[in-house]
């Protein structure tokens, strides 16, 4: 093993927290000029591995050998001097400065007197972004950049440390299907070059696009490594996971009742015009579409986070006045928002509050004060109800996976004893297992009874889970479709893209 | 991290625990420390004046503890003492005070001034909450503009001169109970109990760490984000209405530049105890301990014959180490 070329190998490497061993001695040998997956669940350890690499931590044991050495004790700027790079889940860039200042920060040029040399500067930023075929103007604004181009930048700077070695977590999340070509056009560019990609992402169709070799890890332990062209879905699922996941989309049929919800001709100044329909009980309704496309608001202005501009909400046949989302809440909407970071956890509050924020009058006496028990025993409730994997209801939320946390925000809001919720992007960068999990919930939330609004940038979940969906496209509805045998992504793509438009013909059935 | 189920209990950890409580254990390892340099530390009555001397900066950091954990800061609370102060003075003059602020009122029972202090600083903070709420205004701003506009609205009700020569049934207030407890320690205590209450037994205490925690998320589960902030800063601002009691009482006379930069302090005594200005995080019991390093260093520095301007030196630093340590705590796990 060890005779072939590797520009990194770990060896063994445990990493242990307070009370929790993150890695349990696990390997990674990777080549020059190869893009190599890191495959596993949320919690599996993937992000823990490479922030030891990083130097971002330190491991507690085990070796690290890169371009020919071995490397022990050092912290991120000498990694990055090793030439090991990392792009971020969350970029950090410094918003209201120009992209050249972004790249060269913390060693920009100078001129004799000691003072930066903006010419230099960009100069030199100019041939970096050459280098990865961005056109960009180095002066331009990072704040004025979208995100899939802020993470180019982040390549950018990457590439201009002459990296060997560039690790990449989840930088797709965030990214509409022509961003992501852009950047693998970019990954191959660099492993032409003879650089080495560490890629982490759930999304497993771009591994099999983009990558050639993949290693899997589960519970901080590692499983295996396979090239990718010889790797099935299934097995790699499998490794995953451990166990067979059967039904990605456990689509079961209920009956579907009266209209709960009606939307007609809702508009907002800036978002979306015209957007016009309805949800039954018992119905999953689908919402599909670019990013960007206005899916999102929509639901987020019928939940009162938007001010509508005009149109009409009906919940039940009468007409809905919301203005807040206290007025959603309290006509038994629930939403569990896209950014989870952003608008739906509290991080650093234990998991119980986190749970009951939208909840709290149901807990108390007769003198406003707090029921502690009840509200425990609830909270323990739907712990096991949603199977949220944590050591204690006090336990800080930041410091659960990403799909765990999910589970606390799904849990607030079935608390709320919703009829109608909106899910935007319910199952964003969650691993596979947690997914069919909230899958299988959703279903049997439908089967209950409620009215489910699903907004998703998946189109196989999107197929997989509902029985309508709605397509927009740049702030209109181009199509309402029911969701049969025989649709294809294509069809739903034509309307995404806006080439096609079908929502007469269906709205009139 | 891997269990499933919901324990409770959490195991003992002596690293853990110290870290947890550091500040308690500075606070012990000072009265330790005092009480063998100089004895009469230890005495009843030192320990009544330490508690009494952290009444009113005491009482403030508590509605500061709220403020901060909403993610805010209010810098109006010492002038707002000032200002309630002189007008609750004002109305609880003794007959016999010279240029007394309403004659043909008379002596008026003891009630009055209160309420006046109560009702003059929860609408000062009211004010101040409305702003941030409805304006956006960074509460640093708001509470700025707030304290400057009550320093001067206290100057010009009294024209700069102090107000004094009180009825006894408030000066009462600054006494003692069977001449032993002092009445401000007790008044303390009560808003302690109180604010704890408040603070983790109600939905607007709830309402107050999610609002500190994350302010979008606090909006999207339908916390009434404008309506409690508005609550946590008229809370505040009642709370230094109250202080202005106890401060009129323990001097028997209010003057209008009183209570200057008393808002600092209680920030400080608030900071220390470990509430976190980045939000979300903080303790009543926090605010008390912060208040007593404060209150005990500074009682201990006199005792020990420091000289003030070195109390002044010792303190700055103590505040900053407190805060280090505080931040390593919550840190650690990165």
């Amino acid at each position: 093993m060890s005779e072939e070329n590797y520009i990194l190998q770990m060896k063994n490497i445990v990493k242990t927290f307070p009370g929790v061993k993150a890695l349990r001695g696990v390997d990674l040998n990777v080549r020059p000029g190869e893009i190599h997956a890191l495959l596993g669940e949320n919690g599996a350890g993937k992000s823990t591995l490479v922030k030891c690499l990083a130097g971002i931590h330190n491991p507690t044991s085990g070796e690290i050998f890169f371009d020919g050495e071995i490397r022990e004790n050092y912290n991120t700027s000498q990694a990055l001097k090793m030439g090991i790079a990392m792009i971020h889940q969350e970029l950090s860039p410094v918003l209201h400065r120009p992209i050249m200042e972004n790249i060269w920060l913390g060693r920009e040029p100078l001129n004799r007197f000691g003072l930066v040399d903006h010419q230099k500067m960009y100069e030199m930023s100019k041939a970096v972004l050459k280098e990865i075929d961005l056109k960009v103007d180095p002066r331009t604004l990072m704040a004025d950049l979208t995100v899939a181009k802020m993470q180019m930048i982040e390549i950018a700077k990457a590439v201009s440390y002459d990296s060997k070695l560039i690790v990449m977590d989840e930088p797709t999340s965030a990214l509409t299907d022509k961003e992501v070509n852009q950047l693998f056009t970019i990954m191959r560019k660099l492993k032409s070059q003879g650089k080495a990609i560490i890629y982490i992402s759930h999304k497993l169709d771009e591994i099999f696009k983009v990558t050639d070799r993949v290693t899997v890890y589960r519970d901080g332990q590692y499983i295996g490594s396979e090239d990718t062209d010889k790797i099935t879905v299934e097995k790699m699922i499998n490794m995953m996971v451990g166990r067979d996941v059967d039904e990605m989309f456990p689509k079961v049929e209920c009956p579907i009742g009266e209209v709960k919800l009606e939307v007609k001709n809702l508009s907002h100044s800036r978002f979306f015009t015209d957007v016009s329909f309805s949800v039954r009980r018992g119905e999953i309704l689908g919402f599909a579409g670019l990013v960007g496309s206005g899916r999102t608001e929509v639901i987020e202005t019928i939940f009162g986070i938007h001010k509508k501009s005009g149109g009409t909400i009906l919940v039940d046949g009468v007409e809905a006045d919301i203005t807040s989302p206290r007025d959603a809440i309290a006509r038994k909407m629930a939403l569990l928002t896209e950014d989870r970071r952003h608008s739906g956890i509290f991080p650093m509050l234990p998991v119980r509050l986190n749970m009951i924020i939208a909840n709290v009058p149901k807990f108390l006496n007769k003198f406003g004060l707090i029921k502690e028990k009840e509200l425990k025993d609830t909270c323990n409730e739907y712990v096991k109800r949603v199977q949220v994997k944590t050591p204690s209801l006090m336990q800080k939320v930041e410091n659960l996976s990403g799909g765990n946390q999910q589970k606390v925000l799904v849990a607030r809001w079935l608390m709320t004893q919703p009829e109608i919720l909106f899910l935007d992007e319910p199952t964003r960068g969650i691993d596979v297992g947690t997914k069919a999990e909230i899958h299988k919930l959703v279903t049997k939330l439908a089967g209950e009874g409620k009215s489910i609004v699903m907004v998703s940038s998946e189109l196989p979940e999107v197929m997989g889970m509902s029985d309508r969906i709605v397509v927009m496209h740049e702030g209109r509805v181009t199509g309402i479709v029911e969701n049969r045998k025989d649709l294809t992504q294509e069809e739903l793509m034509s309307y995404a893209t806006g080439t096609a438009h079908a929502v007469q013909a269906l709205e009139n059935k | 991290m891997s269990n499933t189920g919901a324990s409770e209990k959490q195991s003992i950890d002596v690293k853990h625990i110290l870290q947890k409580y550091g500040i308690v254990f500075v606070l012990i390892l000072m009265i330790i420390g005092l009480s063998i340099a100089e004895p009469a530390f230890l005495s009843q009555s030192n320990i009544f004046n330490v508690l009494t001397q952290s009444s009113i900066f005491g009482i403030m950091a508590l509605g500061l503890t709220f403020v901060i954990i909403s993610k805010g800061i209010d810098l109006s609370v010492g002038s707002v003492l000032a200002f309630a102060g002189v007008v609750a003075a004002s109305l609880g003059q003794a007959a016999t005070a010279t240029g007394k602020y309403f004659p043909q009122l008379g002596e008026m029972p003891v009630i009055v001034p209160i309420l006046a202090a109560l009702a003059i600083g929860a609408l000062c903070g009211g004010v101040s909450g409305f702003l941030i709420a409805k304006t956006r205004i960074p509460a640093f701003i708001a509470t700025l503009g707030m304290m400057t506009v009550a320093r001067g609205l206290a100057l010009i009700y009294t024209s700069g001169k102090p107000v004094s020569t009180l009825i006894p049934s408030l000066t009462l207030l600054g006494g003692k109970v069977f001449n032993v407890i002092p009445i401000p320690v007790i008044i303390y205590f009560i808003m302690i109990v109180i604010s704890s209450v408040l603070l983790n037994k109600t939905r607007f205490g709830k309402n107050i760490y999610a609002i500190g925690g994350n302010i979008t998320a606090a909006e999207v589960s339908g916390v009434n984000v404008s309506k409690n902030l508005i609550g946590i800063y008229a809370y505040s601002g009642l709370l230094a209405g109250l202080a202005a009691v106890v401060f009129a009482g323990r001097v028997g006379s209010v003057h209008p530049g009183a209570a200057t930069g008393y808002e600092l302090t209680a920030i400080a005594a608030t900071t220390i105890g470990g509430t976190s200005h980045s939000g979300g995080i903080g303790t009543i019991w926090g605010a008390f301990v912060g208040a007593m390093v404060l209150a005990v260093m500074r009682n201990g520095l006199t005792l020990l014959g420091v000289d003030a301007y070195w109390q002044q030196v010792t303190e700055g630093v103590i505040i900053v180490v407190a805060v280090i340590i505080d931040m390593r705590k919550n840190a650690k796990k990165n």
